[in-house]
């Protein structure tokens, strides 16, 4: 069904509301009162309850819908994610608006049967606050302070359904730049409403689109940066698996602003639900003519072209990208000139990131002001965060710029696991730092995280706890750095390999303080000397580790001595007079290297002692086998 | 992962494919995503006549597909066994998990298994860190991988019944 014009766009939301009406009551119905309603069942489909088996959950529901003859009243939807993986799979309920957690298939029955035929809440499966050992059927602790632009769709709305996109306002931001905007009014509120990009930099988007605007060129280009390499960060996948309409949306506008007439989406290969579903969206698309020719009727033609991204961190460097999608192998460039003014074939070309692109479309609704109240001075809206590591409720949370560390980890978050005490967070992924305790009550914002030596980055939120080691965390990032470098410049092909064997030889007890030295030393000549984003910002994790944690470093270095227990070479295991003789460990140890009879203390050989930490694990009785 | 296909029949499907794109040279790694679908790796015979094609150098083609992670010019097991190696499972232990894993398979990662069943790889991210320390064998998750026994009963189900 072809859209022909802006009335036929709004005459199908007002039709299409009716999908929503259910999800959409303003007060919950409970759950006894509920029976008479279509019901809404959303089993969230996003990554992490996609794994623990949210599938397989929907499909029994709907088999016993089915066979009960409960089907017509009774819907059942997989959305994007709801954020809240740590209790994953969750299924919601409207208008009941109940939650249940750590759903599993075995509790369909009990689920049809007690809550929709019997209509009372099961308690068991609702969420418990491990403190107060409260339940809540709903407004679960982990949403308050929450404010949800970017991910405002993900979870409400079925992804695969352009009808439920357009019955939430979708494509409305579209139809007013189309016909009651001019080009440099979209790029006034952009400027105004201050959305910097959340790729990692910051730079005003704004600005971005002015610039690629006022470049002469017969073609310009607007890519869709989808290729989230940053490993703990998977916002931009969840965004375009729940909601790949509003990316869409956001990119026709940015394609009728900058005068573009064909728009990609360089995804990475490893996302295929994400690919999916940016399919599916991409075809309904231009069956409703919002892609192709004369959108909605008016002179306005783009088009969208998936590209396959195919295994490499550096591609997410804006230059890299676009020889990537020219087939290329994905080295960067020396900018200038920058893509805005010679991008893709050579044409002016602008690269936003998932989640800058789907905060567009209600910024250019709701207007400038609306977004710039939220927010820092300088940063403004909110950002999604992919909260994980050592905290008890991980998952997916955008918090208004502004918001303390404290309040994402222990208010959001829940604390840290196994209460535990709190020791870093790492941000901004292998670009990134740690950020130590004393700056839990700094707000975070662009400015605020680079003033602490980290950097806002894609979003990866990473808690550290008592029990890791920061040498080696940022011997991790080392690592991956190194293996991810292009090759192309010397500072990044051979200094992270460097620095990389020097933390190691500090992991393994075998440096100096002149090493030390040399690595601070190599750190700044690689920030200052290497071609692109990757390579400069290469040392960040170990420069800030070096800042809050040199002590660690000197305990390496000197003591030869890991504090947190991490590094094995440092490591000694010793079986202590508390022993009873038990000869578990004995048995356990896989280099056969505890001697030892029964009821009598054992001995490790220390030569051949792998410091696996097997014998530990398999003790009985506190204080018996040491580790220091 | 590889079709049953003659080698005749790959050759024809690749054909068929490249000749059904506009831009053939600016596809180039599309076109590798597809003939390592349908080869299951890609070696050298595949890129020469990749680049004879399209009408590029074999030498670009090369550079590419070395470039690349995704791609591989050795062939890989029936099933592909992946660790997640991202900052969240890295730090709820995913280092373990991949030693315990070759320990199990008794090769290392980038390995396959004497009898081809498993090839042994790790990646990063799957955006699963709430099941963290996680494995992905043949595209499906499997989280919380803390115990050798739960490995070993993941790895059990690939493997054919004797």
């Amino acid at each position: 069904m072809k859209l022909i014009n802006i009335d036929a766009l709004k005459a199908l939301q007002a039709q299409s509301l009716k999908l929503l009406e259910s999800r959409r009551v303003a007060e919950a119905i409970t759950t006894k009162n509920a029976q008479g309603h279509v019901r809404h069942v959303m089993v969230c489909g996003g990554p992490g309850c996609h794994s623990s088996g949210s599938p397989r959950i929907a499909e029994v529901l709907e088999e016993e819908l089915n066979r009960r003859g409960l089907s017509d009243t009774i819907k059942v939807f997989e959305p994007g994610c709801f954020g809240f993986c740590e209790k994953g799979p969750m299924i919601e309920i409207f208008p009941d608006k109940v939650t249940y957690c750590e759903v599993s298939a075995d509790d369909v029955t009990t689920i049809v049967e007690e809550h929709f035929i019997k209509g009372n809440v099961i308690e068991h499966l609702l969420f418990m606050d491990p403190n107060t050992k409260e339940r809540f059927a709903t407004n679960i602790p982990f949403y308050d302070g929450q404010l949800r632009i970017a991910l405002r769709n993900v979870g409400s709305i079925a992804p695969e359904n352009i009808l439920e996109y357009i019955a939430a306002d979708g494509y409305q931001a579209l139809s007013k730049v189309l016909f009651s905007m001019k080009p440099f009014e979209v790029i006034d509120v952009l400027k105004q409403s201050g959305l910097r990009g959340r790729g990692g930099a910051g730079f005003p988007t704004g600005v971005k689109w002015e610039l690629t605007r006022k470049s002469e060129a017969d073609q310009r280009y607007i890519i869709c940066n989808a290729d989230e390499g940053d490993p703990g960060a998977f916002m931009d996948r969840s965004v375009l698996e729940g909601d790949p309409h509003s990316v869409l949306e956001a990119m026709l506008i940015a394609g009728a602003t900058i005068g573009a007439s064909e728009g990609f989406i360089y995804v990475r290969a490893e996302y295929p639900a994400a690919i999916h579903r940016l399919k599916i969206a991409i075809a309904q698309a231009r069956d409703f003519g919002l892609l192709g020719k004369e959108i909605l009727g008016s002179d306005f033609s783009f088009d969208i072209e998936l590209k396959l991204g195919a295994g490499a961190f550096v591609c997410g460097e804006e230059t890299a990208l676009i020889h990537s999608i020219e087939g290329a192998r994905g080295e960067p460039s020396v900018k200038p000139p920058f893509p805005a003014q010679k991008g893709l074939w050579g044409k002016p070309t602008c690269v936003n990131n998932v989640e800058t692109l789907a905060n567009i479309p209600p910024i250019i609704l709701n207007g400038a002001e609306w977004f710039s109240a939220i927010g820092t001075e300088k940063s403004k809206g909110t950002k999604v965060f992919a909260l994980a590591g050592k905290v008890n409720n991980v998952g997916l949370v955008e918090v208004p710029m502004g918001t303390t560390l404290r309040q994402i980890i222990f208010d959001i978050g829940g604390g840290i696991k196994q209460r535990k005490t709190f020791k870093a967070a790492q941000t901004g992924g292998p670009s990134g730092g740690c950020i130590p305790t004393k700056y839990l009550d700094s707000p975070i914002d662009y400015e605020s995280l680079a003033s602490i030596g980290s950097m806002m980055g894609s979003g990866g939120l990473i808690v550290l706890d008592e029990d890791d080691c920061m040498v080696n965390i940022a011997k991790f990032f080392q690592e991956f750095t190194m293996d991810e470098s292009c090759g192309r410049c010397t500072a990044c092909r051979v200094g992270t390999k460097r620095l990389y064997e020097i933390l190691t030889k500090i992991t393994e007890g075998k440096a100096t303080l002149e090493d030390l030295d040399n690595l601070e030393k190599l750190c700044h000549i690689i920030k200052d000397t290497a071609l692109c984003g990757l390579g400069q910002s290469a040392p960040n994790p170990i420069l800030s580790t070096l800042k809050y944690f040199r002590e660690e470093y000197i305990a390496h270095v000197v003591d030869k001595n890991c504090p947190a227990g991490v590094c094995s070479h440092l490591l000694k295991y010793e079986i202590t007079d508390k022993c009873v003789g038990c000869t578990l460990c004995v048995k356990k140890c896989p280099m056969h290297c505890i001697t030892g009879t029964t009821k009598k203390r054992h001995v490790i050989d220390q030569e051949r002692c792998l410091k696996c930490g097997a014998c530990m694990d398999q003790c009985r009785v506190i204080g018996a086998i040491i580790r220091h | 992962m590889c079709d049953t296909a003659s080698p005749n029949q790959f050759v024809k499907k690749l054909d068929d494919y490249i000749d059904s794109l506009t831009n053939k040279k600016e596809n180039l790694i599309g076109v590798l995503h597809y003939a390592q679908e349908i080869y299951g790796y890609l070696p050298n015979n595949v890129q020469w006549h990749i680049a004879q094609k399209l009408d590029i150098p074999s030498a670009m083609v090369y550079g590419v597909v070395s470039f690349y992670s995704f791609f591989t010019m050795i062939p890989r097991g029936e099933h592909v066994v992946n660790v997640c190696t991202g900052t969240a499972c890295f730090v709820r232990g995913a280092e373990k998990l991949k030693e315990e894993l070759e320990n199990q398979l008794k090769i290392k990662a980038g390995e396959t298994t004497p009898d081809n069943l498993f090839t042994l790889e790790t990646l990063r991210c799957v955006g699963a860190c709430g099941l963290a320390p996680v494995m992905i064998v043949d595209g499906e998750v499997h989280g919380r991988m803390h115990e050798p026994q739960a490995i070993n009963e993941v790895l059990a189900k690939y493997r054919p019944e004797s």
